[in-house]
């Protein structure tokens, strides 16, 4: 994609689904997802593209989403948070790192998304933790589930440890020439900002009664 | 019987949360059959039992069940709820609901459905990622089983058959009802279309706008293929309840069964899960405003299927249970269903309606011979 390839049409309205599996309140988990939902909102703004954002705290819907997993369907609730995500142009998804992975509340909620509703949809992919030494776990935890569901993970992802919120530089090095949160953030912008931008996933209608074309009641089979 | 009321088990063997105690496997298929008498005798149309392959299940032999309660009743429609068409071989689903017909004098229906337990697949040789596919193959070979007496047939999952003939042939030559059950799946819905035949709604486990959907998704396509009006389609819905004079009684006596119960136990509150399912608890004046209005969601439907004998409630309260559906709930819901429902919309199927149907068909054929105005039928002969 190059950055000159299109000009949004006049009024072009793009919806942006941030999902936060902080449990503390305030959390800096929420708190990174609302940073890269700001960046990514200046730069599509900038494009003259309005966007609507909706912002999801999994602990409001943690009884739901585990009432969901024992009865196999959604609260009303629920059912109008998985259609906000499932119907968006673009997912932010930030997930505290516990016992070196994501938060199990994170990984409950997209346990009982459809497996197949997330495929193209593009995703950023954020995370938080103590100390900047779990930050692969955005590579080796989020970005294959995500990739297994067939969204379209940009390849930057954000980590913020504890010591990104009071640091210029990067919180491991030992100078600041390494780039700080805010630059890590704007990076990981630009090109989510890019896919969104040409996502037109808000705009589909999602059925999931829709028939497969090739399906044929009677089947494949010959009789004679 | 506009509308056909009846129960239908799942046979599974709970520990009564209340007590601690669970029924031995010979304990529950003999309150399997009290059950099905017992509906029977306080007048509901329809015992319909599930077939199962696993523990805590004990109804793996559904025609054998269905055989003995046959003996013991005189107008009870015996069905299914579901018979697994994906994992049966469908030559001996004919053969086995065939003979049933015939012993039962016609008192027989059948619900077909894919099941839901993995391991049943491999277990019988097959592969659940091809659940839909086995079940519209299968059941095409079962159709075909049923309707014509000379069957030459092969497809992808089964041994082709060469001048097989499946004995006994149907009763007065009508094959036994076919419904077809799906919880999600809007391919049974068409295929159930297709065919002309039933769509039932389990409808117990998920909020109705689901069901609503898929009921509409069969419906539309029952009148696509020329089978009649959209409101001329024969549906079924499942339901859940538990009854008492007072309400408080009701739920306060439920409530252990419904926190522990095996399928959605530990999860919704019993106040969460009768406002977001059909299950209801409370007064029978509140079981029947409730079960009321389904047809204001659904459409005027043709049977309705009652589980009331799981989550380890012990069998007498089951009795109990019957009684007051048998004399209080299912004669008022008779009488509000009968209100302004239009003269086209079919009552429930019946061996003896069908029979007197086809003849009503074969005469009118004989007056006017060139008869073919059926798009289902037209392309089956075209997949031939």
């Amino acid at each position: 994609m190059s950055e000159t390839h299109t000009a949004p049409a006049e009024g072009t309205v793009r919806r942006i689904a941030v999902v936060s599996a902080g449990l503390s309140q305030p959390s800096s988990t929420r708190m990174l997802a609302d940073r890269l939902a700001q960046a990514t909102v200046r730069r599509l703004e900038d494009q003259g593209i309005r966007v609507q954002v909706e912002t999801i705290e999994f602990r409001d819907h943690a009884r739901d989403i585990t009432n969901n997993m024992l009865a196999g369907f959604p609260s009303p609730a629920l059912g109008g948070v998985l259609e906000t995500v499932i119907g968006a142009d673009g997912l932010i998804a930030v997930s505290p790192i516990f016992a070196a992975s994501y938060s199990g509340l994170f990984k409950s909620f997209f346990d009982i998304v459809d497996p197949e509703s997330l495929e193209g949809m593009p995703v950023l992919i954020g995370a938080t933790g103590g100390t900047p030494r779990h930050s692969l776990a955005l590579d080796y935890a989020l970005r294959p589930l995500f990739t297994y569901l067939r969204a379209d993970v940009i390849p930057t992802g954000v980590y913020a440890a504890s010591a990104d919120w009071g640091s210029a530089g990067d919180a491991n090095a030992s100078n600041n020439s390494l780039a700080s949160l805010p630059e890590r953030i704007e990076r990981a912008s630009i090109l989510f900002a890019r896919a969104v931008a040409a996502s037109d996933r808000s705009s589909r209608v999602q059925d999931p009664f829709a028939l497969d074309p090739s399906f044929n009641p009677t089947g494949g089979f010959t009789a004679t | 019987m506009t509308v056909q009321f009846g129960v239908f088990t799942i046979g599974d063997v709970t520990t009564d949360p209340t007590t601690g105690r669970a029924p031995s496997e010979h304990e529950r298929i003999k309150s399997m059959v009290a059950i099905a008498l017992k509906a029977e005798e306080v007048g509901l149309d329809v015992f319909a039992t599930g077939e199962h392959h696993n523990p805590p299940f004990v109804p793996s032999s559904p025609t054998t069940m269905l055989g003995y309660i046959a003996a013991q009743t005189k107008k009870l429609l015996l069905s299914t709820s579901t018979t697994l068409i994906t994992t049966n071989d469908p030559v001996k689903i004919s053969e086995d609901f065939a003979m049933l017909q015939h012993l039962a004098d016609g008192r027989v229906d059948i619900m077909l459905g894919r099941g839901n337990t993995g391991p049943v697949y491999p277990w019988f040789g097959q592969d659940i990622r091809q659940g839909i596919p086995l079940a519209v193959e299968n059941y095409a070979l079962l159709h075909k089983l049923w309707h014509e007496d000379v069957v030459d047939w092969s497809g992808q999952f089964r041994t082709p058959l060469q001048g097989f003939t499946s004995t006994p042939r149907p009763l007065d030559g009508v094959a036994p009802f076919v419904w077809h059950g799906s919880i999600r799946s809007p391919e049974i819905a068409e295929q159930a279309a297709f065919y002309g035949d039933g769509f039932f709604a389990n409808n117990i486990f998920w909020p109705k706008e689901h069901y609503m959907r898929l009921i509409g998704l069969y419906r539309q396509r029952f009148e696509h293929y020329g089978h009649g009006s959209a409101d001329q389609a024969i549906v079924g819905l499942g339901g859940q309840v538990f009854m008492r004079p007072k309400s408080q009684d009701a739920v306060d006596e439920f409530r252990p069964y419904f926190d522990n119960a095996p399928v959605y136990g530990h999860g919704p509150s019993l106040e969460e899960f009768t406002a977001q399912t059909p299950l209801t608890v409370g007064s029978p004046q509140e079981i029947i405003d409730r079960y009321a209005s389904m047809r204001d969601s659904f459409g005027n439907y043709q049977r309705q299927l009652f589980l009331m004998d799981h989550a380890g409630l012990p069998l007498k309260v089951v009795l109990e249970q019957l009684d007051i559906l048998g004399s209080e709930v299912v004669p008022a819901l008779r009488r509000e269903f009968a209100t302004d429902r239009p003269a086209q919309v079919p009552d429930g199927p019946t061996h003896a309606a069908r029979v007197a149907a086809r003849d009503a068909a074969l005469s009118s054929d004989a007056a006017n011979p060139v008869v073919q105005d059926n798009p289902a039928e037209t392309a089956l002969d075209g997949a031939k």
